[in-house]
């Protein structure tokens, strides 16, 4: 799929909130990525502008944090968790289905942008392990069996 | 002073000195890979550990201040070991292309490798897959070689303020790379200075090697060959022969490229001196008539060059329009002297001989780079890439025997070879400024204020009752200090803070270059200068305007300084650049 | 009549169901028109785990579990008339020494007036106006407090070092990063009690001289931020934070700064580096923070859990603090106790609390009756303990006796089915996608010795492997820059220790015991037990499974992948694993 990575728009509002405040970069980018999803370069170069901070610190900061993305996500973010509650009751074995089933790998996007695939550590959710998310909603205890059905649901609903 | 032991001997040292420069007061030597001793410690590699004796962990000894009563153990079969692992790991991520590399023979890491004696790797190698950036034509960078020591990154962000250069990603996977996924370095801000090639370890950024179009040239009956050597190059090259930093090779680099084949071997330091006439004019009309356009800013560095027209576009108009001293040689070789040798400039090749990576960008930068109706520099090389040369000559350059450069371009005032070192430029401006305006001569031609390795320097000279204030700056990083006093002086309308402005963007100027053989430190970029200054003290000549053949040069040629014939050849112009354009 | 609070937690975790409950039990509440008397919070944590929906009725502790939308109208009458429902009591509880996590589930987190009821904040005004600063560190000393961040460092010798360090400025920084993988304490205190959080802050800025500080919290924690977010209005409505506070000469000014997603940012040079908007890569100390920290000022860096012990220690004194404990581990440790463990959650126990009596007493023993095979804390710097060191009393100096740590207070009960080479290859991948590749022998180490034990897992291994293992690990633990590197072996060097005949099972036999290492096992299937159903036939991705209703079926080894399907999908037991 043909990605759009530009995205416009004015974040000068976001630059003025944070001012007189110091350490305010990755509190703005992670403004700037929940509001888009993403951190567009068109964003960047004119945050770096803005902020009178050269665009290498800003890259370098979006590279080293896995929060931040260059890339569009896709409409729906699978997160698995990888945590140890939920690696020690079967959680590779989940990514492996998704993998398998989306023929993708982590961190990818399929090809019709409809799933995005993330393992993230721990959901907060140990009790129910293995937890997957998919959009905020949490799904407990699955089995590699049930994760067919539960991506089924979305692939509809789309 | 602190007071400490190092494997049982006891140091001295003043409080804050490292374990490492510690240990080196007492001729212990702890390898070290990521630092340099001319940047602050990245504390990235692991080589440098050391133990101290009552603790089980080690010690970084790069980064380490000493501290009293500690009992430091430097080598060791334990330490040895561990160093030799991190060695092999480091190796394990590294290509094994030592004999195709643009280090080989000269690299850090190799060095380490084969003091440890690392015959076999135990680890199974695991090589980054990312394509060399040539985007530049200047320097390459091949971040396969990188071993993420951070010092170009440092160099780059600190010292020059270009941040061009940057960690992307983390972990595994950090490598460096211009801000961007698929940005080039040309797509960058990067102004080519070469400061990073001249810091890295390793052969992951290195000078673009033109070397072959000059043998190629060289070789080819029916080209007229004719090389240039800049000042810088002749204190420093004499390095990768084994001479001590600062010696002065001028005359024995001028016969070994006869050697080597040159039809005509001249001197940038003649196109210095014809730099200063213009400039030096140029500063004189400024000053008297159009005051509104001061400060005068040097403009002989084509990475400052770069760098204002990407950072500060609106200091343009300040900018001295003559160009770099290599590039009028260059016109020079294939206008006048081509005329009055009946050589058809078209059968032209001329190489200029440069401490500077940069300058192999700055010889197609713009239309007037063309304006002897050919490129007027055909090649430009570094230091590094002329001293592979000489050697694949066969030439034996310690007991060669020293010849005189070619006429018309050859001859060269002190003032011109000062040109090389940091406040040189600034220098030979004011002494023919001062006798264009005054129509007297300097009673000291030495300014000690703008000499040295500080990175802003500043001066007051008066000149018929006036005071010309001149600063001077050197390593990018110190340029925004001041610009920074100009424009807030021209916003408030206050009086100017300088009226002359020199600014280089290598640390130490052409002598620290990103060229020039590898090592830099401070206290070699001071022998080099003082190789310099020496050759100025010893000159006859002292002024640029006073070169017999630059007169002549005016004379037979261009008429006078800033005619229609000397804009035409010798100026430039500038534009604005985006600092991407990705 | 005092009013009642019904607090409810879905002890999976849900908050969206939790939610839910919450708008039937207010709907109960007014059908029966007790808006008055009856008061419905979301608690953050209980301290009861995987009870499904649990609700707690105050002030009378009433406890009761698995909740669901029937129970309600039933809970809110009896609420109502002080009755109890025996059928929905929670049975059996192990009570546990509950400091830092003493108002979690207890208050109302969203309300400072519930903090004040419990004593709240009147340990920064006892400091503020009965204490000099020289005098609250010297409490401190006596409370033996360290630490809770993982290395255990003496609380009180961090202030004394900032204390005396000369700056215009200095900074005070929570440290709420909290990415051990399995531990989840800092959250549930930063939910359940931020006020305490706060106030330990305030204290530690006032016996260092500071006037400003952060919190600085993993992003992955909305709810925290959220409800620190509110501490901090309500506590400068109050002013409990800012100019002068309680009327006295003392400022202090809090912010919230946010993680990203780096685990090294807890490491304290990174983190700061991370605030000042910087990649968060370590930098060598010296210079410590307590000299050199936050934009060069003097800075400390403590733990959520550190700083929620300060006000208890001013509430009852740092003897009561320092009575509690081992000779040198003071006061309690929270746990979040994970794995084949029956009832997995936090649990705050006093240090010297043998490991045995968590995993059994307080965590209801193994799984599905299964054998406990290792016990593995301080997450991925630390080790396992194998069963015969249970007795072990948890504290700073026994576990790292036995080579793992105390570390941020991850537990984990391994049994029989767990994989010690798995295991040691999950936390070296944590660590390898969690370096920041700053130093070499941590970006390469880690990376050449996760391919190892891959290649062992795969029955790729060789004996000289266990031998590269050590060799890396030496290198990491001692030339890496940060404890990341430092410590990161220390799972494999701790499974080698103890389990070395794995590895070599792993190696020499190519099987894995424990079947999780899918290279090296088979599934076959069993004619006796087989019904014919052809489910595990449907249901192998890559049709491995041949054969007939008359003669069976049998599994082709060259084409499966390992999958496991089949051997989840039988009904019969029919498959194996071997
Ligand atoms: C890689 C790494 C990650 C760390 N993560 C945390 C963390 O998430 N939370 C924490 O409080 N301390 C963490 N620490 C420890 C801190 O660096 C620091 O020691 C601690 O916050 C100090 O607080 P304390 O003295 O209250 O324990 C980490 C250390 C390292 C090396
Ligand atoms: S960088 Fe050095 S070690 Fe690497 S290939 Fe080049 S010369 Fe050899
Ligand atoms: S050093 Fe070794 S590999 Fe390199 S050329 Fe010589 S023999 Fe060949
Ligand atoms: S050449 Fe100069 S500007 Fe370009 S990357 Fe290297 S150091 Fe930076
Ligand atoms: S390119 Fe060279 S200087 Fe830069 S980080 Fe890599 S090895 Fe170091
Ligand atoms: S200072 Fe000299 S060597 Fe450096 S970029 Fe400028 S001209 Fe080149
Ligand atoms: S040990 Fe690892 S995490 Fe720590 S500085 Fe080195 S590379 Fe980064
Ligand atoms: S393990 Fe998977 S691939 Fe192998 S037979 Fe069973 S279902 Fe098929
Ligand atoms: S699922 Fe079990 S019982 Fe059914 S055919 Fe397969 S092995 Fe036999
Ligand atoms: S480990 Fe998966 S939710 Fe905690
Ligand atoms: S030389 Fe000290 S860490 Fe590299
Ligand atoms: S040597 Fe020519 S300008 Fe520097």
């Amino acid at each position: 799929m043909e990605q759009n990575t530009t995205a416009t728009g004015d974040v000068s509002f976001l630059v003025e909130k944070w001012r007189d405040k110091k350490g305010s970069l990755i509190m703005i980018l992670h403004e700037i990525q929940n509001h888009y999803g993403f951190v567009p370069r068109d964003i960047s170069l004119q945050l770096s502008k803005l902020l009178d901070v050269p665009l290498a610190r800003i890259y370098e900061v979006i590279t080293f944090y896995n929060y931040f993305k260059l890339d569009p996500p896709g409409k729906y973010t699978i997160s698995v968790c990888l945590g140890t509650a939920c690696y020690l009751k079967g959680a590779p074995e989940i990514v492996d289905e998704i993998k398998n089933l989306l023929n993708i790998e982590e961190g990818q996007t399929t090809e019709d942008g409809l799933f995005h695939l993330d393992v993230v550590r721990c959901l907060g959710c140990c009790g129910l392990a293995p937890v997957m998310m998919i959009n905020g909603q949490i799904y407990g205890k699955v089995k590699r069996s049930e994760v067919v059905d539960i991506l089924s649901r979305y692939k509809k609903e789309d | 002073m602190v007071k400490a032991k190092i494997n049982g001997i006891t140091v001295n040292v003043p409080e804050g000195t490292t374990i490492l420069e510690a240990a080196e007061k007492v001729q212990i030597k702890i390898p070290t890979l990521c630092k340099h001793p001319d940047l602050p410690p990245t504390a990235s590699c692991g080589i440098c550990i050391v133990k101290l004796v009552g603790s089980n962990k080690m010690l970084r000894a790069c980064c380490t201040p000493i501290e009293e009563n500690m009992d430091i153990i430097t080598h060791d079969p334990e330490i040895v070991e561990v160093r030799r692992t991190v060695i092999e790991l480091i190796l394990s991520k590294h290509p094994n292309e030592c004999l195709t590399c643009g280090r080989n023979g000269n690299c850090e890491l190799q060095k380490l490798a084969e003091e440890f004696g690392i015959r076999t790797s135990a680890f199974q190698q695991f090589l980054p897959d990312i394509p060399p950036d040539t985007s530049t034509g200047t320097i390459v960078l091949e971040p396969r070689k990188c071993i993420s020591c951070g010092r170009c990154v440092t160099v780059c962000q600190q010292n020059q303020n270009v941040w061009a250069l940057c960690f992307m990603d983390r972990g595994f996977g950090t490598r460096i790379s211009p801000a961007g996924d698929g940005v080039s370095l040309s797509e960058s801000p990067c102004v080519k200075c070469g400061q990073c090639s001249a810091h890295c370890p390793t052969g992951a950024i290195f000078e673009n090697d033109d070397t072959a179009k000059v043998w190629k040239a060289l070789q080819d009956k029916d080209t007229y060959c004719a090389v240039q050597i800049a000042p810088a190059v002749r204190v420093a090259i004499g390095e990768a022969f084994g001479y001590k930093p600062g010696a002065n090779l001028t005359k024995k680099i001028y016969a070994a490229l006869r050697r080597m084949g040159f039809n005509a071997v001249f001197d940038t330091n003649f196109g210095a001196d014809v730099t200063i006439v213009e400039e030096a004019s140029e500063f004189v009309q400024r000053f008297t008539e159009t005051p509104e356009k001061l400060p005068l800013i040097t403009s002989c560095c084509p990475s400052w060059v770069d760098f204002m027209e990407k950072f500060h576009p609106d200091m343009k108009e300040n900018f001295s329009s003559c160009k770099s001293p290599h590039a009028i040689v260059g016109v020079l070789a294939k206008t006048f002297f081509a005329k009055k040798r009946r050589i058809d400039p078209a059968n032209m090749f001329v190489l200029s001989v440069m401490p500077c990576t940069s300058k192999k960008y700055e010889i197609t930068r713009s239309d007037e780079m063309y304006s002897s109706g050919y490129q007027d520099v055909d090649v430009s090389i570094t230091t590094r890439e002329l001293a592979r040369m000489i050697k694949q000559a066969g030439i034996n350059i310690n007991d060669i025997s020293e010849e005189e450069p070619d006429h018309v371009l050859g001859e060269y005032s002190g003032a011109a070879t000062i040109f090389g070192v940091t406040g040189g430029v600034m220098e030979a401006a004011l002494r023919t400024a001062y006798d264009y305006i005054t129509g007297g001569k300097l009673k000291n031609v030495e300014f000690e204020n703008v000499r040295g390795i500080e990175g802003v320097k500043e001066g007051a000279i008066p000149v018929n009752g006036f005071t010309v204030k001149v600063a001077v700056a050197h390593g990018l990083s110190n340029v925004e200090y001041v610009l920074n006093k100009v424009k807030e002086a021209k916003r408030a309308g206050k009086e100017l803070p300088y009226h002359f402005i020199e600014v280089m963007a290598c640390p130490g100027g052409c002598i620290g270059g990103g060229g020039q053989p590898y090592g830099i430190t401070d206290e070699i970029r001071k022998k080099r200068g003082e190789g310099l200054y020496d050759e100025d003290h010893n000159c006859k000549l002292r002024y640029s305007h006073e070169n017999p053949f630059v007169k002549k040069l005016y004379e037979e040629f261009l008429d006078k300084p800033l005619s229609e014939q000397s804009h035409h050849l010798l100026h430039t112009t500038y534009v604005k650049r985006p600092e991407y354009q990705k | 009549m005092e009013k009642k609070v019904i607090l409810i937690k879905d002890t999976g975790f849900k908050s969206d169901t939790t939610r839910d409950i919450q708008s039937l039990f207010l709907k109960a509440i007014r059908d029966i028109g007790a808006e008055e008397s009856i008061q419905i919070v979301r608690a953050a944590d209980l301290g009861i785990y995987n009870q499904g929906v649990v609700v707690k009725i105050l002030p009378d502790n009433t406890v009761y579990t698995h909740i669901n939308s029937d129970n309600i109208d039933q809970i809110v009458k009896a609420v109502h008339k002080g009755e109890v429902l025996e059928n929905l009591l929670l049975k059996d509880r192990v009570e546990q020494t509950r400091i830092v996590l003493r108002n979690c589930g207890v208050i109302d987190p969203e309300n400072i007036e519930e903090y004040f009821s419990k004593g709240g904040y009147t340990s920064i005004a006892k400091c503020l106006f009965d204490l000099t600063p020289a005098k609250v560190i010297k409490e401190m000393k006596k409370s033996g407090l360290r630490g809770r961040g993982g290395a255990g460092f003496p609380t009180w010798m961090k202030w004394s070092f900032a204390a005396n360090s000369f700056g215009d400025e200095k900074y005070v920084i929570c440290n709420a990063d909290e990415g051990d993988p399995g531990a989840y304490m800092d959250r549930s205190v930063l939910e359940g009690d931020p006020h305490s959080v706060i106030e330990g802050m305030t204290i530690a800025g006032y016996a260092i001289g500071a006037k400003h500080g952060y919190f600085y919290i993993r992003a992955e924690y909305p709810l925290a931020i959220e409800r620190v977010e509110n501490a901090l209005k309500q506590a400068y409505e109050r002013g409990l934070l800012g100019k002068n506070i309680l009327g006295s000469d003392f400022s202090f000014d809090l912010e919230i700064r946010l993680g990203a997603g780096a685990f090294v940012c807890g490491e304290e040079t990174a983190l700061i580096a991370s605030i000042e908007g910087k990649r968060g890569t370590p930098n060598p100390r010296p210079p410590y923070p307590t000299d050199s920290g936050l934009w060069k000022k003097p800075s400390i860096i403590n733990n959520v859990e550190t700083l929620a012990n300060i006000s208890a220690i001013f509430q009852k004194g740092g003897d009561w603090f320092s009575s509690i404990g081992t000779e040198k581990s003071k006061g309690t440790k929270v746990f979040a106790v994970t794995g084949k463990v029956k009832n997995s959650g936090l649990v705050e126990i006093a240090m010297g609390t043998s490991i045995k009596d968590i995993v059994y007493n307080i965590g209801g023993g193994v799984l599905n009756e299964k054998q406990l095979v290792a016990v593995q804390t301080g997450g991925p710097s630390g080790g396992v303990i194998p069963k015969k060191h249970l007795d072990t009393p948890v504290s700073y100096e026994h576990l790292q006796e036995l080579g793992s740590i105390m570390g941020s207070g991850g537990m984990i009960v391994m049994d029989e089915d767990d994989c010690m080479v798995d295991i040691s290859k999950f936390y070296l991948k944590f660590c390898v996608d969690e370096s920041c590749g700053k130093c070499a022998p941590c970006r390469i180490g880690g990376y050449q010795m996760l391919s190892i034990l891959n290649k062992i897992s795969e029955g790729e291994g060789e004996l000289e492997d266990m031998d590269k293992l050590h060799r890396i690990s030496q290198a990491m633990q001692k030339a890496s820059l940060c404890a990341l590197g430092q410590t990161a072996p220390n799972p494999v060097i701790s499974t080698l220790r103890y389990f070395e005949d794995e590895y070599k099972q792993h190696i020499i036999d190519k099987k894995c015991r424990a079947g999780k290492c899918s290279k090296l096992i088979q599934y076959t299937i069993n004619p006796d037990k087989c019904k014919r159903c052809r489910l595990c036939v449907t249901n192998c991705p890559v049709s491995a499974i041949t054969g007939d209703r008359e003669h069976g079926y049998t599994i082709d080894q060259e084409k499966c992948i390992r999958c496991g399907r089949c051997f989840e999908v039988c009904k019969f037991e029919a498959i194996a694993r071997v």
